[in-house]
């Protein structure tokens, strides 16, 4: 746009550089270089090239946490975007409400990430917690620790419960945004709820929705801690994502190589996604404005 | 299409108004006619949009009722008014091409594919926007956008009354006297009922069959904008419109004379009973001329401002300031110490307010 | 304008002729929803782990604060808290002072490589830390930076920074060029400009960044876990120990989850304002 050219300006971002580079460049490096070798110890490493990558795209452990992965960010996405919405749109606009909505929304998003595990594993156990008791009390079989389904529908319940706020607020900040001559024109057009929602709002939301879908994607397909603390990767590794199997495979089973192949090839895929994603929605906005 | 009666109509914000101050708009029963075009003109602050709210449904009043055709339409919420809005900021579905915009309220009310598609084509031909109508809005200039919102007005057949709420504000200064003159020959074709809510009073004059002035909750004056140039009812009027506006000096006034500062003017008509200090006579800077010596009000000239069509005279009179126009090429003498005024021009107001005289 | 007052009237009645009841019953569903497991915790950490695991009470029938008593008289559990607030801050501190003048940079200049370098931030709030905890031991015990408060700070810069610096952009860019150039007239150097005049006309943008710098340091734990073991363990961290060889202490371990969810709290209830300011212009 406007903005004057001025390479001088690469002084006033060269600390985020220097102290990026050190916290990412280096610990990448590192992984690459474990990725192309092996050892047998005594820090003797020799070169093996692609060996790790090849057996990692092999592998079938790799591909069912990738499978395992790909279903839980599908499930909590399909979730938590309409439910993210429909709360955002039954969010008061004035009065007391309003900060009491946002401060109570807020906290499950600043609870520590085991705290919240550690919250979901007792609100689910049928001894002591409100909901497994609860849903044995109403002669549901419930038990998260036995049961692969019970398992999954916690782990969903709880990035629900932890997460869905965060798209709420998004989509509070969009809905905000929308000057009232809209609504206003919407009546006078004689438009349906429905109609309003899909013409007015939606579109208008469209650019926070893009931010709270690719967040919401990249976090979830990060998830580590959570669901480690409530079912350990259980029952059976029903419930192992990728960062808990990177992480067993690492530091339990100290496999560096085959773990460093693992992480580098983690990582693209959460990149390519998100590039991918990015690009086809604001291709898709470019287009809509032609 | 609509006759609008405004009833005994008045506004509070408050639940309990002790005094005139408390109203935004103050009480008023007008009857406006089926097919004109009127404009709300005045200041920021001065009802106009309150009034326009009331009319569209977005506000009840707290006294009187609003009528269209003779039915009460005062409790009815907006979208069963039968009433189209263009508001400051356009307000398109950024999503929907042109044609689907134009559709849009057709097909909310169930209107059959063939009626709506027929009703689309004609109003995008008096739009002249026949060749835009497969385009996305979103991508469309802003005067394209008010366009749009006027169409989505145009489509529905009983539309009583069109309002636009300061709709040139967005619009580039080059292409607003387009976009009026467009307004203005869509009214003269559709020949529906149109409110235009402005403080600009060139868009209001050259838009409006009919000029309301509004002034601190008031309609102070309601005419063509001939009478509003010269017969201001109210000096506020004279002031508000015009540039530069009316020259308004107190005077005691007797019979057809006024008395200003010890020079005494002569009138067209009589006046009795003229006593008070709220006295003040009203005459436009286009009925005024410059002399040396001999008849009319002793004054200096402190600037003479060149417009192009015309040149602004501005004189001190016992430290007030007279303002003059003076042709294109009329020379002015630094001599000039005299102004006088065209006798059938000169209006007399007492608080304000027009006073009418009697054939002398 | 009048215009705000008026609409405002207007939703007021048409909320309660059909809207409010809904909505607010929608609301309330979604906050019982939002805070059952929370209320489920306090509920548990003031009750006696005799009462929690032979009774089942919706609300302490005993009630007791001896959970909260045992944590805040242990050291071994109150520095996990002293430590965890020392890093989040640094961190805080840390990543605003160096994504203030990147995002100034992005905001206001172009350079060679401008739009390169902001992908290349962002792709780093894209690494799992998953990936990064194993080389980051490596990294800071070969520093011997181990275990110490500035390590998880630095390490949580991570993906703090490239958001700060994506945050904070955004507002900046919400000021006029103007403002910068008439300092420079009033002969304000770059610095004196920046934090006498430049900084209070973003406050809020700072205060939400920094919520989410606080947020994110806050709840992270993998590498906080990882990159500490006695002196800078994080409280969440302290957490496990509640699993002894008697079987959990389930009151203590309710209590602790309490009290790490009070500083969140506590920071919400302050930026409050700010992030509903900093929501309404469309930014996180």
């Amino acid at each position: 746009m406007d903005k004057p050219f001025n390479n001088k300006a690469w002084f006033l971002v060269l600390p985020v550089v220097i102290l990026v580079a050190f916290s990412a460049v280096i610990p990448l490096m590192t992984v690459v270089n474990y990725s192309v070798q092996d050892t047998f110890g005594n820090n003797a490493f020799f070169w093996v090239g692609t060996e790790w990558f090849q057996e990692m795209i092999t592998s079938e452990r790799f591909h069912n946490s990738l499978i395992r992965q790909f279903m839980f960010t599908g499930i909590i996405l399909a979730i938590e975007i309409p439910l993210g919405i429909f709360v955002a749109l039954n969010m008061p606009k004035k009065g007391w409400g309003v900060p009491v909505s946002l401060v109570l929304m807020s906290l499950p998003l600043l609870v520590p990430w085991n705290v919240v595990g550690t919250i979901w594993q007792v609100f689910g156990r049928e001894d002591i917690g409100l909901l497994g008791a609860a849903l044995n009390g109403m002669g549901i079989d419930y038990n998260y620790t036995q049961n692969i389904f019970d398992a999954w529908a916690t782990i969903i319940a709880m990035d629900v419960w932890h997460w869905t706020s965060l798209v709420a607020l998004l989509c509070y900040a969009g809905l905000a945004s929308i000057p009232e001559a809209y609504y206003q024109a919407a009546k006078i057009d004689g438009a349906s709820r429905w109609a309003t929602f899909r013409y007015i709002e939606l579109p208008k939301m469209q650019r926070v929705l893009l931010i709270a879908f690719l967040l919401r994607f990249m976090d979830s397909f990060m998830i580590y801690t959570e669901p480690l603390v409530v079912t350990g990767g259980g029952p059976g590794n029903s419930t192992t994502l990728l960062s808990i199997d990177l992480v067993k495979m690492a530091i339990g089973q100290f496999d560096l190589g085959p773990a460093a192949a693992f992480s580098i090839i983690y990582f693209l895929i959460i990149l390519l996604i998100s590039w991918a994603l990015y690009t086809i929605m604001t291709n898709y906005d470019k287009g809509e404005s032609k | 299409m609509a006759e609008i009666h405004l009833k005994n109509l008045a506004h509070s914000y408050l639940p309990h108004p002790s005094g005139p101050s408390d109203y935004a708009l103050k009480k008023i029963d007008h009857v406006w006619e089926d097919g004109k075009a009127y404009a709300l003109l005045g200041p920021s602050g001065c009802g106009k949009s309150t009034l326009l709210n009331i009319i569209s449904g977005l506000l009840t009043p707290s006294e009187g009722s609003v009528l269209f055709d003779g039915e009460d339409v005062t409790n009815l919420p907006t979208e069963k008014r039968h009433i189209a809005q263009v508001f400051q900021f356009p307000v398109v579905y950024d999503t929907m091409t042109v044609y689907d915009n134009l559709a849009f309220p057709l097909k909310n009310r169930g209107h059959d594919a063939k009626t709506i598609d027929q009703r689309v084509r004609d109003i995008a031909e008096m739009l002249e926007m026949t060749g835009e109508l497969n385009k996305k809005a979103r991508g469309l200039t802003a005067d394209a956008k008010q366009k749009i919102s006027l169409g989505r007005g145009l489509v529905r057949q009983n539309v009583s009354a069109i309002l636009f709420d300061e709709p040139l504000t967005v619009i580039d200064p080059h292409l607003k006297w387009m976009l009026r003159m467009q307004l203005k020959a869509l009214h003269k074709k559709t020949d529906r009922t149109m409110i235009y809510v402005t403080h600009d009073q060139t868009e209001a004059l050259t838009f409006a069959d009919k000029v309301v002035v509004m002034y601190e909750g008031d309609v102070v004056q309601m005419g063509t904008p001939q009478e509003l140039f010269e017969r201001p009812q109210h000096t506020f009027v004279g002031y508000f419109i015009g540039s530069p506006g009316m020259n308004v000096i107190p005077a005691h006034v007797e019979g057809n004379q006024a008395h200003i500062e010890g020079t005494t003017i002569q009138l067209n008509y009589g006046y009795k009973g003229m006593s008070g200090s709220n006295v003040e006579i009203g005459v436009r800077p286009e009925f005024t001329s410059l002399h040396e010596g001999g008849e009319g009000l002793p004054i200096t000239i402190k600037r003479v401002e060149d417009v192009g069509r015309y040149k602004i005279v501005r004189a001190d009179f016992f430290g007030r300031e007279i303002n003059i126009t003076v042709p294109e090429g009329q020379p002015i003498s630094e001599r000039v110490n005299r102004v006088s005024f065209d006798p059938t021009r000169v209006n007399v107001y007492q608080g304000g307010w027009i006073v009418d005289g009697e054939a002398a | 304008m009048s215009g705000a007052t008026l609409t405002h009237k207007n939703n007021v009645s048409l909320l309660s002729r059909l809207g409010i009841s809904k909505s607010g019953l929608v609301m309330t569903a979604y906050l019982v929803f939002l805070m059952l497991p929370l209320y489920w915790l306090l509920n548990m950490s003031l009750k006696t782990n005799e009462e929690i695991l032979s009774t089942f009470t919706l609300w302490p029938d005993n009630l007791t604060f001896q959970n909260y008593i045992t944590i805040f008289t242990d050291p071994s559990w109150y520095s996990g808290y002293i430590n965890s607030i020392t890093y989040v801050v640094l961190n805080t501190i840390i990543s605003i002072t160096v994504a203030l003048p990147a995002a100034y940079a992005f905001s206001r200049y172009r350079f060679l490589g401008d739009q390169h370098l902001f992908f290349w931030l962002l792709t780093n709030r894209m690494a799992p830390p998953a990936v990064f905890a194993l080389p980051f031991f490596q990294l800071y015990s070969s520093v011997g930076l181990f275990d110490t408060h500035i390590a998880v700070a630095l390490a949580h810069c991570l993906f703090n920074v490239p958001l700060m610096v994506w945050i904070l952009e955004g507002f900046m860019s919400g000021v006029p060029k103007e403002i910068d150039e008439t300092a420079y007239i009033d002969g304000y150097s770059f610095p004196k400009f920046f934090v006498k005049i430049f900084m209070p006309l973003i406050a809020s943008g700072i205060g939400v960044a920094a919520f989410f710098c606080f947020m994110f340091s806050w709840v992270e734990l993998l590498l906080a876990r990882t990159l500490t073991s006695v002196d800078a363990k994080p409280i969440a961290a302290t957490m496990t120990r509640t699993v002894g060889a008697a079987g959990i202490d389930w009151g203590v371990l309710a209590a602790a989850g309490i009290l790490t969810i009070i500083p969140g709290a506590l920071v919400i209830w302050f930026v409050r304002n700010y992030i509903a300011k900093g929501f309404a212009l469309g930014r996180v």
